[in-house]
């Protein structure tokens, strides 16, 4: 497929630039139009605030995926749309070893191994919270990681090393393969039924110096783990030698291949850290909503590729922002659309930056 | 070995469309035979096994109609665009609100059938023609996302509830009054339309209601369901199959003529080198808006041929997913080929599609498997040695066993048949084949 790159024609330039301006100007518009909801009292304080914090935890666990999906856009040079199903791989795993550690003695073992399938014993009766069984969440939390790498580089060996040289539109389409056998084979086992698998969370009455009345702690246990695993891959990236290889085969892989960076372990390591993030994000979502379905990721991924393509693909701290851009959007844009339109908004921004802004809003080259 | 030559030496003196029109009707006949023996012997009525054959070819004439299309975009322009369904569903909806009754809910104009399928068609290339005039410009897999973003953007508009019902106008201008008008997207409950298989009752019954006086056609063909012990839900079921069938012998005839035009040789310069199709004078941004406005109205059309025809319009058949099972029909046939994209659709729809329903039915008829609750009870069995909750359990999995299998039949036809089933058949844009080089896969031109 030709991928000429077409812009750069003056006549082009000044449409671009037009239509940034605008959306700037709308941007502004919105900004304004918040400060006078406040300022009127259309929009109470704390509806704000409830808005941006519910934006950032989402942008948490959009940003833990967007890492790897970032990654594995920028050194394997594909689209990967069977990252969503390792995030659904990411907390099924998880949860199931959870269960059959947590809900020991409590609950059938046929029940926990396939996570109540049956409809058998509820989270709440397995006290399926981090208070109560701080160790199974752990382990499980472990689990979804491995499990979630073990699967990525099995499919790796088994399908897109296969394909390395193909280009990009040959491994997209066997990624949409990817992505309907994975997330099937997981319903074969689990079935299609969305059910709740997390007990309710238990909250941290009035903490000292913050200004809330309580703490959600599985909401605090996501932001804590996602903020640690981030600081992680940041300083892995800029302080390890595979970190700068890895960087530089992002940057130009012949280049680096000249140097002699070892291409095939560079890829391992991508796998490792991409898929292990997108089975923790799995995890988390799964410990913050309470209920797991087999289109978890699946109904993520659009929204991940909107916050790569936002960063600038390959950049994994504008992923990140990308990430935060994406959450504030979808949460933030209910003070004015109904609330089965946000994800439109998003949508709506993503393509708009990938028609005008290809290189991501903050012009990132393509890098770490 | 004497024999199959000669039949093969005959075959090549034929003309191109006649050895294709026999290659389609041979591999449609086989598979028909296949379907027949095997619920014949197992015991399947001949309603049900006509039934079914009428399923493999409506699923095989919508994949057809939908994968041609997806073959103008993609297989010779080079376009790759995984919002199909985004498009078939502006079409589909188009033609629901302007065709539904005024008094309905969600109310429409109830304008003729013929004005909303020419509607939505319209519409739909309007759509396609305001995402392809910035989105041309981007790389092949941001496109990929543009348009899949734009799909989602749709479906979720129309599940939307404030679009649930809305009125236009209202207003005046100067002296001219607007009058208003209700119109309605439904929501998650869809939109109630005219279904378009009346075309079949206009066929099949004088006055075109259905329980009147049936036609000669109409005569003809329920004598031959009656002798055959087929009912006759079934009969106007396969009537408006034909009429889709004809569809695609007329989208087929359209691309060929449009492939074989100075026009499709510029599409598929596009597709080899753009950048040299622009360096010999090609205005290769006009063709690709044109081009791409063009295969969005006939996904329009077939939206409305295909979903139009189930009088429930509902956005849950807009998924994304169904843009993946047309890209599968596709990819089987060999994109780059019109035969291809046909016999791609055809197989497509018998044996990934219909074939996993029509297994189970045959085992759920002859075999007493009950399923299991789930799969640990099956395994538990197995334990002790008795396979059939095992199977039991799978017969009663088979959907999600259907999907596993599609997206198998993807990876391994990328690792080892990119080309599908005819996609040597894809014709070059020089006369000649200067390269003498082995057909190149879909999309992945690393020839440099």
């Amino acid at each position: 497929m030709s991928t000429v790159d077409v812009r750069g024609r003056v006549s082009d330039v000044t449409g671009q630039e037009l239509v940034g301006a605008f959306l700037l100007l709308g941007i502004v518009v919105l900004v304004f139009d918040l400060i006078r909801q406040v300022v009127v009292g259309e929009l109470s304080a704390g509806l704000l605030r409830s808005y941006l914090w519910s934006g950032i935890v989402d942008s948490l666990y959009i940003g833990l995926a967007a890492i790897g999906l970032s990654m594995t856009y920028s050194i394997l040079r594909f689209a990967n749309f069977s990252h969503g199903d390792l995030i659904t791989t990411g907390a099924f795993s998880g949860w199931t070893v959870a269960y059959v550690i947590g809900g020991a003695g409590v609950a059938e073992f046929s029940s926990r191994i396939l996570l109540r399938a049956d409809g058998g014993a509820p989270p709440g009766a397995l006290e399926m919270d981090v208070l109560a069984n701080p160790l199974a969440i752990v382990l499980g939390l472990i689990a979804s990681a491995v499990v979630t790498i073990a699967v990525a580089l099995a499919i790796d060996r088994l399908i897109y090393r296969r394909l390395r040289d193909e280009g990009g539109i040959p491994l997209l389409i066997a990624s949409v393969g990817v992505a309907l056998a994975l997330r099937y084979l997981i319903a074969l086992f689990y079935t299609t039924d969305s059910r709740g698998v997390v007990g309710s969370a238990p909250e941290w009455e009035d903490p000292p110096l913050l200004p809330v009345e309580a703490i959600d702690l599985h909401e605090a246990t996501l932001v804590f783990s996602a903020v640690a695993l981030m600081l992680g891959v940041h300083l892995l990236l800029q302080y390890t030698k595979l970190g700068k290889s890895m960087r530089a085969m992002s940057d130009n892989k012949d280049l680096a291949l000249i140097t002699g960076i070892p291409t095939e372990r560079v890829i391992f390591a991508t796998w490792v850290i991409g898929a292990g993030l997108a089975g923790v994000a799995g995890y988390l979502i799964v410990l913050d909503r309470g209920t797991i379905m087999i289109n978890l990721g699946w109904f993520l991924l659009l929204l991940i590729f909107a916050a790569v393509i936002l960063g600038g693909i390959g950049s994994i701290y504008g992923a990140l922002a990308g990430s935060l851009v994406i959450g504030i959007t979808i949460n933030l844009s209910l003070v004015w659309i109904p609330a089965d339109m946000n994800e439109i908004a998003a949508f709506a921004l993503m393509i708009l930056v990938l028609i005008f802004r290809p290189d991501g809003l903050f012009s990132g080259v393509e890098t770490a | 070995m004497t024999a199959r030559d000669d039949v093969s030496e005959a075959l090549s003196r034929q003309p191109q469309w006649i050895r294709d029109v026999l290659l389609v009707g041979g591999i449609v006949l086989a598979t028909y035979a296949l379907f027949a023996v095997v619920g014949l012997a197992f015991g399947v009525g001949v309603n049900s096994i006509v039934g079914t054959f009428q399923q493999i070819t409506f699923f095989a004439a919508v994949y057809a109609l939908t994968a041609l299309a997806l073959n103008l975009h993609w297989g010779y322009t080079g376009l790759f665009n995984i919002g199909v369904a985004g498009f078939m569903a502006v079409g589909a909806y188009t033609m629901a609100m302007l065709t539904a009754a005024p008094d309905g809910s969600p109310p429409g104009l109830g304008l003729p059938l013929i004005v909303g399928v020419v509607g939505g068609m319209i519409a739909a290339a309007a759509v396609g023609f305001v995402a392809a005039l910035p989105a041309l410009r981007v790389r092949a897999d941001y496109f990929a996302i543009v348009t899949l973003g734009l799909s989602e953007i749709i479906r979720r508009a129309m599940l939307s509830r404030s679009l649930r019902s809305f009125e236009l106008g209202g207003y005046s201008i100067g002296s001219i009054t607007v009058p208003t008008v209700e119109l309605g997207t439904g929501g998650g409950s869809g939109i109630r339309a005219p279904s378009t298989d009346v075309i079949a009752n206009y066929l099949l019954f004088a006055g075109g209601e259905r329980g009147g006086d049936p036609t000669i056609l109409g005569d003809v063909l329920f004598g031959l369901g009656g002798a055959l012990g087929v009912t006759r839900s079934i009969m106007i079921q396969g009537t408006y199959t034909l009429v889709l069938i004809g569809f695609v012998v007329a989208f087929y005839v359209l691309l060929t003529r449009i492939a074989y035009s100075p026009f499709g040789r510029v599409l598929k310069a596009i597709r080899e080198d753009e950048l040299a199709a622009r360096s010999l004078g090609k205005n290769t941004n006009r063709t690709k808006i044109k081009v791409f406005m063009l295969g969005c109205a006939l996904m329009g059309l077939a939206g409305i041929l295909w979903q139009g025809s189930r009088t429930l319009v509902s956005p849950n058949n807009f998924m994304p997913i169904v843009t993946f099972y047309i890209f599968v029909a596709l990819i089987v046939g060999g994109s780059g080929s019109n035969t291809g994209s046909i016999v791609g659709g055809f197989v497509f729809a018998a044996f990934l599609w219909e074939g996993p329903r029509f297994i189970r039915s045959i085992a759920r008829a002859n075999f007493d498997v009950r399923a299991p609750p789930t799969i640990y009870d099956a395994f538990a069995s197995l334990g002790s040695f008795d396979p059939m909750p095992l199977v039991g359990y799978l017969i009663g999995s088979l959907d999600e066993i259907r999907f596993i299998f599609i997206g198998v039949v993807l990876i391994v036809l990328m690792i080892w048949r990119p080309d599908g089933l005819l996609g040597h058949r894809k014709e070059i844009a020089a006369a000649t084949d200067l390269s003498r080089r082995p057909a190149v896969t879909d999309g992945g031109e690393t020839d440099e």
